[in-house]
């Protein structure tokens, strides 16, 4: 069996990336998203058979997936709650690439969002009695995710001799990308290396402009049949492969930290869409901190291991380089809607595989490889995505 | 309350791992091996993770172990750290293979090295816990 070619996208959906939510609610925003992705594709909310939701950061409630369906019309014979953390919206993919092949469903809104809004806002990491990290990690401060990958960006410093002048080289290669995206959080504010080197450290050795900036927003991308796709008014995306690895949850407990996951996943994703990283012609890969960058590139196979700090530095990032990499601007540019961020590096794929990323369109872009990742590099979902 | 009260979060141990707590109590810090299989584990579970066989034993730790990875943390996780900053947050890889999560303490920030060699020390935060922080060996 394999999903090559199972479903495509037909529709994105993806609200402008905001500070705040203005007093609405994350399952407002995400329902906004899904609308978007429903219009895009050219569909009624009856030709939607299928649901897939993430869970917003503030916390869910249970049977989340039909609370959202009720609000969004939507009657699914498929529907379920994926919570991979940042890998989510790829999970979803190719979950609802499968759902249709085996025939569950024809038509399938993955959704995911958040709401930063302080009215909303939970406070996260709340102790929970009978879980591992409340009990073995908090009590030695850990700073969330951060401090997670700040462990992995140090082991890869000690053991390869990656820089922070590298790692900072792929923060500013995306705020590049993010000044060509109006839609973009930091859009009209270019960055130097020395801007990034020079910026507070928050955990070494990761700068303040390494580190993602959490804000509101939704994303949704509706999977259909190809045969469906085509009746659609955009050129459809075939999911040509799909891999997922899921190795741990804390950092502390990783098989190994800087040869993560990703390898396992990427290499299924290539091997089910029958090519290589050479081929691959648009990066979108999961980028909470520039070290998840560093360790995809590597990891993914498009540099030896330990090699991705020279690779940032010989090659343009650009979406106008030689070697495109999240030409939305990223999450570190674009911003991070909760899981939206991850979902992120899938609506940018489609739009350049569409031909239909204005302004800063990588030319003859007909395959793209995207990577999710959750946790501190825990959760791995790849995606070989092509032009239809 | 008084402001000397440790405001920390506190390991709220659970039948599997009160075992664990109350050996750091004690100054010695222990893993759980696998009777059937040998395999060593932290944090504790109910069964072996390897084989799932439910025999399981605490073997006394020599406290050696290494920096695995660490970061500086110059940004308080809660209120309750912000007097620690900057403070080592670090996984330390025992001789005997578990890793865990784990602080750096008795030396400044600059000298914590991934490989560094590491010695368990043993932090009497409140009468009832202990935690189990690592200094450079000696």
């Amino acid at each position: 069996m394999t999903l090559r070619k199972a479903a495509a996208i037909a529709g994105i959906g993806e609200l402008k990336p905001m500070r705040q939510s203005d007093g609405r609610s994350a399952l407002h925003l995400m329902a906004e998203a899904g609308r978007l992705a429903i219009l895009d594709a050219g569909m009624t909310p009856g030709e939607v058979d299928g649901l897939l939701v993430a869970p917003p950061l503030q916390g869910v409630p249970v049977t989340f997936p039909s609370i959202v369906a009720e609000y969004l019309g939507l009657q699914p014979s498929y529907c379920d709650i994926v919570d991979l953390g940042g890998a989510s919206g790829a999970g979803q993919v190719w979950r609802a690439a499968a759902a249709i092949q085996a025939g569950m469903c024809h038509t399938v809104l993955c959704l995911t969002g958040d709401a930063q809004d302080p009215q909303t806002f939970y406070q996260r990491g709340a102790t929970v009695w009978g879980l591992p990290a409340p009990e073995f990690d908090r009590p030695y401060g850990p700073m969330g995710a951060n401090s997670g990958y700040a462990m992995a960006a140090s082991r890869h410093m000690a053991l390869y001799g990656t820089t922070s002048r590298q790692l900072a080289k792929i923060a500013v290669d995306q705020r590049t990308n993010a000044c060509a995206n109006p839609d973009a959080l930091f859009y009209g504010k270019p960055i130097t290396v020395d801007d990034v080197l020079n910026s507070r450290l928050v955990v070494d050795p990761l700068h303040l402009l390494e580190i993602v900036m959490p804000c509101s927003g939704a994303a949704a991308v509706l999977v259909t049949s190809p045969e469906r796709a085509r009746q659609a008014p955009h050129p459809p995306v075939l999911l040509l492969g799909a891999g997922e690895k899921v190795t741990h949850a804390a950092p502390y407990y990783a098989p190994d930290l800087t040869c993560t996951g990703i390898a396992a996943a990427a290499r299924q994703a290539f091997t089910m869409a029958g090519v290589t990283p050479q081929d691959i012609d648009l990066v979108s890969v999961y980028d909470c901190y520039t070290i998840t960058v560093a360790i995809t590139l590597e990891d993914a196979g498009f540099c030896a291991k330990g090699q991705a700090g020279p690779f940032v530095e010989e090659h343009d990032l650009t979406w106008k380089g030689d070697f495109p990499v999240n030409t939305h601007g990223g999450q570190l540019s674009f911003g991070q809607p909760g899981l939206a961020g991850g979902m992120s590096h899938v609506t940018e794929a489609v739009r350049q595989l569409r031909g239909e990323a204005h302004g800063r369109q990588v030319k003859n872009c007909e395959l793209a490889y995207v990577n999710g990742n959750g946790g501190v590099l825990s959760e791995e979902v790849s995606l070989i995505l092509a032009r239809g | 309350m008084t402001t000397t009260e440790y405001q920390k979060p506190l390991p709220r141990p659970t039948v599997v791992s009160q075992p664990f707590w109350e050996a750091a109590r004690q100054h010695r810090l222990v893993v759980q091996e696998c009777r059937r299989c040998g395999h060593r584990q932290h944090y504790p579970r109910p069964f072996c993770v390897r084989c799932l066989g439910t025999e399981l034993s605490w073997r006394e730790c020599s406290g050696r172990g290494t920096v695995y990875a660490f970061t500086v943390v110059r940004q308080a996780a809660s209120a309750a750290f912000a007097p620690d900053i900057p403070y080592v947050l670090a996984t330390v890889e025992l001789e005997e293979g578990p890793r865990l999560a784990t602080n750096i303490v008795g030396c400044p920030p600059e000298a914590v090295r991934v490989g560094l060699p590491v010695q368990a020390v043993f932090e009497d935060v409140t009468p009832e816990a202990t935690l189990i922080k690592f200094r450079p060996a000696s």
